[in-house]
């Protein structure tokens, strides 16, 4: 049972990392497959158990072409083959699906069934994910590239316990009677906002889908969601269970297709209210700016990140050397939130290194259908360069290549599992979002002195107050190393001493803050960004907010038994 | 003690009007025998305001300094044109000055390393200052901005007082959640404050704005550099002096006077500046959240214009609709973001309403702002004023009926007379546009399906009126109108609990109330594992 649950699996932490064996290391050595074999990666492609019936644009509850007919290639990582032509969404369409969407919001029915009959097309949507989980994993991964068994055992679930979740939100969603300073009854109606534009990134497809579609739907809010041009399959297969399990007619609507094209079209239209997006910082702009320059619709941003992940000299080592290899490496280290800088304290610096390069040594690359593999290809060519040139920026910065540094095998797109010691804060590898899986460790000091301005001060000072500046100036250095950067979005925290964690947690300018572990997603752990890493939060209560307009209502009292 | 309420003061409602009313209403205005739309009190000798002008430097780190580049600029009296004094003018560089003072304020305290109990209390005694120079302060506001004296004094300051109370009482009630998670794990959120806060507030209602703006950003733990209005620069200056006498680090606060296109640019597009609150015209709006866009992605909220209906149903107490429907739209010159400037009349009752409406709007009583019973001065400057004028041109040209007014009062300064226009179309300019001025526009509907419909047909989203004894009518309508605020047999009642914002292009976020505090936080979840909890 512990093996099935849903944070455990995505995440690694000392009290769940008995369930690492059902894709962590150990299933690796059980079962032999080599490291860094290029065998597996040379073998032939294992055929994915599922058909694709789903190439076109959802529109209005009905499957169609886009209306210049065209279509673009989406490929397989495994060896860049063509999967499927799928239909290519471009402003015409968008203007259709956003005019279903308006439809389906301003004549309804959907903003005016009641929310408990939203709430349960969302539970039965949900149950018809689990139905089909095989099929929907195995497209995931084959469109993708990642593992199937995180397809399968991790992801498909949480897109699962994400509906449920949000299911249970929609009759939930309460306004609040306010106190008034006069002879008034004053309350306030949480309303959907109307058209929600969404635009999802390739990197988790399905979880992504549901981060958005879950609360909006929830909110009673129609919507137009733009997948990645990349990974259109998943979502439109799923959109078609959504209607299954009964949802109206152009309350979901899904556009293949292109940012310039598709992407900014939703961005600046004028019928859209809301728009949700995550991707890149420097999209994350354009795309404001989009919204800035039409109709000022509410954005929300979640973007990317250069997250710490610190170990502090107290930690145990195995674990977070564990811990810090899935931060990085997992989802081939293409998640917005990989712990891209390991902090490592130096005492611990040496032992760490050398734990977590043998660790990445034994990473199992190859076909993620296989069972037992961790890493899959990257997700298409362009990021596959953009990795390796990172990687040459590295060896020419002068950080020492530990292992990896090249590509792994001959076809698709496979890399190395990739680290770098001695790395300086100052260099690109530190300071970009390389996306990919190439771990940066880098050292932070103690200051074990005596500081020297306290012996010049003639107020005694007690030993506790000397130890805890002490403390301080030592968690300094790495609290200015890790907040100097202008994302904001996650960090992981090595210790075991509890002050360390507290002083640690509120002076990281990021979103989450994981203490002991890493990459816990679960439905109700609100998630996004500081600084250039986004705006506003997804999941949990918090992520209602975006989907919800307040109407303040007031109305004279007469006479009123109490104020 | 009704007369002193603070919502009955600013607002009108059935059950607030009749004290209202007396006190600077038409009665007083019969009373007194002023004449209506007479220049008399307009070509009068201006009455010298009682009040110095002690601040018109920058404030930046505690100290009143002058711009960097040395320049200055004239803030004018809008009864005369004439300038009042000369204010020292920031720009980039004082804008880069003010942030670094109120980056080190956050990044090395003192501001969020007090107890939020400690920043309360500054809060209550800054209020309680505010309180004690209130007659000072109002005069200002009247001198600078040309609202009624009485306004500034009776409603106005008493709401900043009532803000920063109400403000003061939230800074240590501000709790992140513990929260349910599917493993074992301890799992809680903070709401901590955001960083450096940019504000950039308009010249309607400068100290109002000013409360709504720094009340949250400090309860919260938040720095600010705060633009002023160039119209309007001098009490937020005063204020700001008063706060740093009731205990207000250096650096928390800092004032920049200045423009939009300088000092409004710099801090908007400013990469040390963590968050943006703006109230303005929607043009601007876009204007700004663009610089957000290409600068460092600060989080915006938006304040900014409407075009607001004022539905007055064909059961309502017509009296009582005609009162509130000139008060929703002439109330301080006609200068709200909120003003009812598409008056909705059921056509059953469009007749006896628009006479009464014009009979209205003749009696109010127009003249130096100073001067008791005296019910609207002059607009803001000479461009709101040509603007404006340019508005009932237009008006006039698209063949809507002249009711009443439509020119300029006396020679001298900024007066426009009380203007209605009837036969108003939903595409002519004045149905569309936000005038921002004196200029009533009368609508005719005939079903409530209708109404909504035209209601709703606009850019804008801000407040709607609902005039109504039905009901069903109030429930009906309260759902169907896309805007920020519906008040129903009232208007414009500002308490502070109540949130104030726009659907579509009147804004992003939601000022006052419980809903403000969310612009000026971050929140941040904390996920620690949990060994052998004793419950999940």
């Amino acid at each position: 049972m512990a093996g099935r649950r849903i944070t455990s699996l995505l995440s690694f932490s000392s009290s769940t990392a008995t369930s690492v064996p059902s894709f962590g290391r150990y299933s690796i050595w059980g079962r032999g497959i080599s490291r860094f074999s290029t065998a597996v990666a040379a073998e032939e492609p294992i055929t994915p158990p599922v058909q694709i019936n789903h190439t076109q644009l959802l529109i209005n509850g009905q499957y169609v072409d886009a209306a210049a007919g065209r279509t673009f290639p989406t490929f397989d990582p495994r060896n860049g083959d063509v999967i499927a032509h799928v239909a290519e969404g471009d402003a015409e369409d968008v203007d259709h699906a956003v005019a279903a969407a308006r439809k389906a919001y301003d004549e309804g029915p959907w903003p005016k069934m009641t929310a408990y009959e939203r709430s349960r097309i969302m539970f039965r949507t949900a149950d018809l994910l689990e139905k089909h989980l095989d099929e929907i994993a195995a497209l995931e991964t084959w469109d993708s590239g990642k593992t199937y068994e995180q397809s399968a055992n991790v992801e498909v679930p949480m897109l699962i316990r994400i509906f449920r979740y949000y299911g249970g939100w929609a009759d939930k969603i309460h306004g609040l009677t306010v106190p008034a300073d006069g002879l008034y009854h004053v309350q306030t109606l949480h309303e959907p906002i109307g058209v929600a534009g969404q635009i999802i990134p390739w990197n988790f497809p399905l979880l992504m889908f549901g981060w958005k579609v879950g609360p909006a739907l929830a909110c009673g809010n129609t919507v137009v969601l733009k997948t990645a041009e990349q990974t259109p399959l998943s979502a439109l297969y799923v959109s078609n269970l959504l209607h299954e399990a009964g949802l109206p007619p152009g309350v979901l609507n899904v556009i293949s297709g292109f940012g310039p094209t598709a992407g900014a079209a939703l961005a600046s239209h004028m019928d859209v209210d809301k728009l949700a997006f995550t991707g890149s910082t420097d999209t994350g702009k354009i795309v404001l700016g989009l919204a800035a320059k039409s109709n000022l619709k509410k954005v929300t941003l979640e973007l990317g990140g250069k997250s710490p992940f610190i170990v502090c000299e107290d930690a145990d080592v195995d674990m977070a050397v564990e811990l810090a290899h899935s931060a990085l490496f997992f989802n081939q280290g293409q998640c917005c939130c990989a712990g891209s800088r390991t902090f490592v304290h130096e005492r611990i610096y040496d032992e760490f290194l050398e734990k977590a390069r043998a660790r990445a040594s034994k990473r199992v690359v190859g076909d993620p259908f296989k069972k037992g593999v961790e890493q899959g290809p990257q997700i298409d060519s362009e990021q596959f360069k953009k990795i390796l040139k990172y990687i040459r920026y590295g060896i020419e910065s002068g950080a020492t290549l530990e292992s990896g540094g090249e590509r792994f095998g001959s076809k698709g797109y496979y890399i190395q599992p990739t680290v770098f010691s001695n790395v300086q804060d100052d260099m690109v590898i530190a300071k970009d979002e390389i996306f990919g899986p190439v771990q940066s460790i880098l050292k932070f000091k103690l200051v074990t002195n005596h500081p020297k301005h306290l012996d010049k001060k003639k107020k005694p000072l007690s030993l506790a107050l000397i130890d805890a500046l002490i403390d301080n100036r030592n968690l300094d250095e790495v609290i200015q190393r890790a907040n100097s950067t202008r994302y904001g979005l996650v960090a992981g925290v090595f210790t075991q001493n509890i002050d360390t964690a507290n002083a640690l947690t509120r002076a990281l300018r990021v979103g989450s803050v994981w203490i002991n572990c890493y990459d816990v997603f679960d439905a109700a752990i609100p998630f996004g960004g500081f600084k250039m890493s986004g705006n506003g939060r997804e999941k949990g209560i918090y992520g209602l907010n975006n989907y919800l307009q307040i109407k303040a209502v007031v109305t004279p009292l007469k006479n009123p038994a109490w104020l | 003690m009704a007369t002193r309420r603070i919502s009955s003061l600013l607002s009108r409602s059935f059950s607030a009007s009749s004290a209202f009313f007396v006190s600077q209403g038409r009665k007083s205005g019969r009373g007194r025998s002023i004449h209506r739309f007479s220049t008399a009190a307009v070509l009068e000798e201006p009455i010298t305001p009682p009040v110095q002008i002690n601040y018109t430097q920058l404030l930046i780190n505690g100290q009143f300094v002058d711009a960097a580049s040395g320049k200055t600029f004239p803030t004018f009296d809008p009864r005369t044109g004439e300038e009042i004094a000369q204010i020292a003018e920031g720009e980039a560089e004082d804008v880069n000055r003010a942030v670094s003072a109120a980056r080190k304020a956050f990044d090395e305290g003192p501001w969020p390393k007090m107890t939020p109990y400690e920043r309360s209390r500054i809060l209550l005694r800054f209020a309680d200052l505010v309180e004690k120079h209130s007659n000072e302060l109002a005069a200002l506001e009247t001198w600078n901005n040309g609202k009624p004296y009485e306004q500034a004094a009776k409603s106005e300051l008493p709401l900043f007082v009532r803000l920063f109370h109400y403000y003061a009482g939230w800074a240590d009630k501000i709790h992140g959640l513990t929260v349910p998670a599917d493993g074992p794990y301890h799992v809680q959120t903070l709401h901590e404050p955001i960083g450096v806060a940019g504000q950039i507030i308009p010249w309607n209602f400068p100290l109002v704005m000013f409360a709504w703006k720094v009340g949250p950003a400090l309860a919260c733990g938040n720095t600010i550099v705060l633009k002023t209005a160039e119209q309007t620069p001098l009490t937020a200056l005063y204020v700001a002096k008063l706060f740093h006498e009731a205990g207000l680090p250096p650096g928390v606060l800092n004032i920049v006077s200045g423009f939009g296109p300088t000092a409004g640019a710099s801090l908007a597009s400013h990469m040390d500046v963590d968050k943006l609150a703006f109230t303005g015209s929607t043009d601007t709006g876009k204007i700004v959240l663009e610089l957000a866009a290409k600068s460092n992605l600060k989080p915006v909220t938006l304040e900014l214009g409407g075009k607001s209906p004022f539905i007055v149903c064909e059961d309502a107490d017509i009296d009582k609709a005609v009162e509130l429907a000139h008060f929703a739209l002439f109330f301080n010159q006609g200068q709200c973001c909120c003003a009812g400037s598409r008056t909705f009349v059921h056509e059953r009752i469009y007749d006896e309403f628009l006479e009464k409406s014009k009979a209205r709007a003749m009696k109010r009583i127009v003249g130096d702002p100073f001067k008791k019973g005296v019910e609207q001065g002059p607009q803001i400057d000479s461009e709101q004023f040509e603007k404006v004028l340019r508005y009932i041109r237009a008006g006039r040209e698209s063949s809507a009926t002249l009711e009443c007014g439509g020119d300029r009062l006396g020679s001298k300064g900024y007066y426009i007379q009380p203007t209605v226009f009837s036969n108003v179309q939903d595409d002519m300019l004045i149905a569309k546009d936000e005038i921002f001025g004196p200029v009533q526009s009368i609508l005719k509907y005939k079903d409530l399906d209708e109404v909504i419909h035209r209601a709703n047909a606009t850019r804008y989203g801000l407040a709607a009126g609902v005039f109504t004894k039905n009901v069903n009518t109030a429930n009906t309508l309260s759902r169907a109108l896309r805007v920020g605020t519906v008040w129903v047999n009232c208007f414009d009642v500002f308490d502070a609990g109540i949130p104030f914002g726009g659907y579509k292009m009147s804004g992003i976020g939601r000022e006052k109330g419980i809903y403000s505090l969310n612009n000026y936080l971050q929140v941040k979840a904390v996920v620690t594992p949990l060994k052998n909890p004793a419950w999940l």
